[in-house]
This record gives C-alpha cells, structure tokens and sequence, in this order.
C-alpha cells in the first residue's frame, strides 16, 4: 500500500518531468523537443505575470500571516477570560473550504452588495472600495482572504509554542529589569524557532497549492491579474490542451520544492551528524 | 510566593518601567487599561472573523429586494426560508436545477469510504515502519515526507492518463483512489509519530509471546491507537469534504462533490444573481466540517498540530 503510494508519486512525477521535454498536446506523445516548451513557457505573458503573482502573494500572505498569527497568540496569552470562545472564533475559518472563503470574500467585496454599497447607503456616498474588479488590487483582495482563513491556524501553533516557554524565564527576565517587548523579540521567538518554522512550512504549502481560492474568488481575473501557476497548470491542460507546456510549468513549480526540502534535508542531516558525534 | 509576585511575573504588555519600581507593587490603573487594548485588539480581530458570516447568513434570510436595498448589515426585515430551501433543491447549474442536494450525497459518498481506507492504510503503514523495520523503509519514509509536499499539479496529469487507462477516471471510486493515495503521506506520518511514542518493550514482549505481525496489530497497536484515530477523521474528512481540485478533474460531472456543485451555482454567468440562495448554498456547504470543527473543539486544534508536525 506504502509502495502504491510512493509509487504513485514518484512515477507521476518522472512522467511530468517526462512529458515536460515533449511536444504533446491534447494526450501525451513521445516526440521529444528539448527544451522547446519551457522556452515558450517563459515567452509567455500569462505565465510571467502568474510567477510575480505567487512571489508577491506568498510574501504578502505569509508576512502578514506571520506576524498578525503572532500578535495573536502573544494576546491570547494573556490570561484573557473567554480565551476558547476567542480560540474558536480565530480558528473557525480554517474548517472552511477555499470556495466557501473565497466566495464569502467575493460577496463581501462586490462593488454592488458589499461593503462599498452599505457605506454608500449610510451616507459615504464617495466611498470606493471595490479591489476585486481592479487588477492592481485584486490580489490584495486574495491576500485578505487568506488570511482570513489561515492565520488562525498560525495562531494555534505558536500559541502552543509560547505555552511550551518556561515560565521562570520570564521571570527572570522580569527581575533583570528587561522590557517585555524586548523579551519577546530576544528571548522568547527565537525559543519557538520549531513553532514558527512550523507554521512557515504550512503556509509555504498552502501558498504553493493556492487553486481554490483564486477560482471561486476571482477565477484569474480581472484578465490574467491574479492568475497563479497552480491555475495556470490545470488551464493548460484542460482548456488549452497544451499538455507539454502544462507538464514545463508542473516541473517548474516542483523545482523550488525540491530546493527547499534538500536544505531542510541537509539541515537535519548536519543536525544528526553534530548528535552523533 | 505571593500573590505580588505571581501577578508580577505575568507578561503584562506594557511594563516597560516597573523593574524600576520593584516586581512588587501591582499597577491597577496601567495594567487595566493595557487590558482595556489587548481586549479591544482581540475583539476587533474577532470582528474581522465573523463579519463576513454575520453578512452571509444575514443575506441568506432575506429575499431579493430586501437585498438590492443594500442595507448589508441590516437584521432581515421579514426572515425566509426560502433562499435555503431553494439552495437546497432548485439552484441551478446551467440547465440542471436540482440544488445542491446531490452534491450533498455525492460529497457523503466519496469522503466516506475515502476516509476509511485511507486512515486503515495509513495505520497498518505507520504501524510497519515504526515496529517492522524492513529494507528501504527509512528510503520509502523520506519519499512518503516529499509526497506531503509535492504540489497537486504536478501529479495530476499522469494520474489522469494513468486511471483512463484502468477505465477509473472520472468515477466514485477514482476519486476514492486519489483522496486515499493524496492522504497517505501526512496520515502515515501521523501514525507513525505516535507508534514512535509508544514503549518497544510493549512490542517485544508481544513479540516473545508469540504474537505476529496482525495480531499485535489488532490487539495491541489498535485499542491503544483511538485518539490518533479521532485525530485523523476529523483531518480527512474536512480535508476531503472541502476539497474542490480532485473533485472538479477525477469525480466526473455526475458524482461531483458538493464544493463544485457550490462553485458552478455560484459563478454561473447565466440568469439573474440570486445572492440569497448563493450564501445559503455556500453556508450549507460549509456546515459540515463547521459542525464538526465545533463538536471535536480541542481535538480539531490537536488535528493541525499533529498534521504540522511533519519529519
């Protein structure tokens, strides 16, 4: 069953890199073309403005994630009363599906129902706020929706990782007179070094997989502005039928993947190296 | 230790000068009015969650023209059912007007023995690498951590080309195959991690016993596996309920789940937008793993912890 699996991933991975090197179209052929595919994957504007598209989502989203997950965590940890009412109400969001948060986004953004329109009602008749139909700020909109739907998720974990900080150590910190802030920032983040790589690695996954949510939110659009290549692969290969392309771009977005897990790997390897010796 | 001290050495947010006045003294006056912001934070955060599901079921109670208003905050003037029972079963999809229901029971048929095979898979997987050590198995466990990062696109076409060619694709158990192979590396990374915590000394003597590979298995590993199990249904089966790619590339037009019932209701382009029905078909989509999320509280929060923590 293991091997199944394995297996599965392994040959589904040789076969795309395969394909990526041949000219199929609509099914898969075997008539090899070099790197002809990949030189007019990057010819194409689609697929440039999907890659600046992803880089800028995944910094937005994962800054934001980041930091608003932490200023959350530090907050619940508190001692503040109701704090699995206030849990609950972070982390509800993730239950949901990318769809569903991305079409609560799209209704609550839409220039002729959503908050532009009930400001405008109540009086704001200038109020403009409609980033969904502007190319510039669609993909902000997405940001927002992601963290909306993930950061409860980053508050958990390093929530769990300052619950697992010793408390004497803030004692001690308190009793050496050092402000809580600076506290924070020396001592306690760089112990939840597990936690944040954690929820780094997490947000890394999800930004890479992003598809469900550019569908049901924007479907790519206004034009080709939010396009990501995880959508950029399935429209190749389903509407365009441009398999070998689809299959050049696959391997691209496979290609940072595998450098991030081979420096994670040589990591744990160094790691494993210095304990043993 | 009194209770000066315990207060003291909480991690008060503004606290900057009190070194100077010694960890004893509490401060009623700045400490309240730090909670007074920290409790304002949190409640504006709390906001920004749950607008946007205030607006949704707000505007799912309320018919068309109450809607066109635009009054989105406003409670419904004359609450209805209607949008619900017409997300239901009248929503349209081009042509088809059958509602979400279907996609309901097809989203119950394809989680359900998803979900069970893959969570037995991975626990017979987990319990073999951890107790069964065989040749390559420290290779194959490497490559099972990979799968859990793999992006989905880059094995969707073979696997397309693959079951087409065993005549699965765009089938109920096709799309069983997938969610049970997509789910087998970070099940079988939970499993594993919890057998790894389980005393050897237990699995030896059962060794010493007489007992074989199955009967520890069974009357061992598994009465002892049911938290992790709890665990790992409440991942799959949100995990597979919402999911929409697999869905929309391997079910096949007639057992697609509910996700892309919703999405093909929701973003069709034809006729008048019934933002009504849309949001009530949207929040019953979402209600499944919602209950389920409230009713497994502490234990759905454990789910992402023990999924995190991958290698």
């Amino acid at each position: 069953m293991i091997l199944v699996a394995v297996g599965v991933f392994v040959i589904g991975i040789g076969f795309s890199v395969l394909w990526s090197f041949t000219s199929s179209k609509l099914f898969p052929t075997y008539d090899f073309v070099g790197l002809a595919q990949y030189r007019r994957l990057w010819a194409d504007s689609r697929w440039l403005v999907s890659v600046n598209n992803i880089w800028f989502f995944g910094l937005m989203s994962i800054t934001c994630n980041m930091v608003f997950g932490y200023l959350l965590a530090v907050f619940m940890d508190q001692r503040i009363r109701q704090e699995d009412l206030f849990r609950s109400i972070f982390l509800y969001p993730f239950a949901m599906s990318l769809i569903v948060t991305g079409l609560v986004w799209q209704w609550v953004l839409d220039p002729n129902l959503g908050l532009q329109a009930a400001l405008r009602n109540l009086g704001w008749s200038s109020f403009s706020f409609a980033p969904l139909v502007d190319a510039d700020t669609a993909l902000y909109a997405l940001v927002v929706a992601g963290i909306w739907q993930g950061s409860g998720v980053t508050m958990a974990i390093l929530l769990a990782g300052l619950r697992g900080v010793d408390e004497e150590i803030w004692k001690a910190a308190r009793v050496d007179g050092i402000p809580t802030w600076r506290t924070h920032m020396s001592i306690v983040a760089p112990m939840m070094k597990g936690a944040f790589a954690t929820a780094f690695v997490l947000q890394c996954v999800s930004v890479v997989r992003v598809y469900d949510l550019v569908i049901a939110m924007t479907g790519g659009g206004p034009g080709i502005a939010t396009s990501m290549p995880a959508v950029y692969v399935i429209q190749l290969i389903t509407v365009r039928q441009n398999v070998g392309q689809g299959m050049a771009a696959a391997t691209m977005m496979l290609l940072p993947v595998l450098v991030v897990l081979a420096f994670g790997g040589i990591l744990l390897w160094r790691r494993n190296r210095e304990a043993s010796a | 230790m009194t209770a000066g001290q315990i207060t003291a050495i909480q991690p008060v947010q503004e606290g900057q000068d009190q070194a100077g006045a010694g960890p004893f003294g509490p401060k009623p006056r700045r400490i309240s009015a730090g909670r007074i912001g920290l409790y304002a934070f949190l409640v504006v955060a709390a906001l920004f969650f749950l607008i946007p599901v205030y607006i949704m079921i707000v505007t799912s109670l309320k018919g068309m023209p109450e809607i066109r208003l635009g009054h989105l905050f406003n409670l419904p003037g004359e609450p209805t059912f209607q949008p619900w029972a017409d997300a239901w079963l009248h929503a349209c999809t081009g042509r088809d007007c059958n509602g979400l229901s279907p996609g309901f029971y097809n989203s119950v048929k394809i989680t359900l023995p998803s979900v069970v095979i893959s969570i037995i898979c991975a626990s017979v997987n987990g319990y073999a690498l951890t107790f069964w050590p065989y040749r390559g198995a420290n290779l194959l466990f490497g490559l099972l951590v990979f799968g859990a990062f793999v992006p989905y696109q880059v094995v969707i076409y073979p696997l397309i080309i693959g079951l087409s060619s065993v005549g699965l694709f765009a089938s109920l158990p096709g799309i069983i195959i997938v969610h049970t192979i997509f789910g087998m590396p970070i099940l079988t990374l939970l499993f594993r991690n919890f057998y790894a915590a389980i005393p050897v000394e237990l699995f030896k003597a059962a060794r010493v016993d007489g007992a074989g590979f199955w009967r520890i298995f069974f009357h061992i590993m598994l009465p002892m596996s049911v938290p992790i199990t709890v665990v790992a249904v409440i991942l799959q089966v949100t995990g597979i309920w919402n999911d929409f790619l697999f869905g929309i590339v391997f079910a096949g037009r007639p057992n697609w789940p509910m996700t892309v019932q919703l999405n093909n209701i929701v973003n069709t382009t034809t006729g008048v937008r019934e933002y009504n029905v849309n949001m009530a078909a949207t929040i019953l989509t979402a209600a499944v793993p919602l209950i389920i999320y409230f009713v497994s509280g502490r234990w759905f929060v454990r789910g992402i912890a023990a999924g995190a923590v991958k290698g």
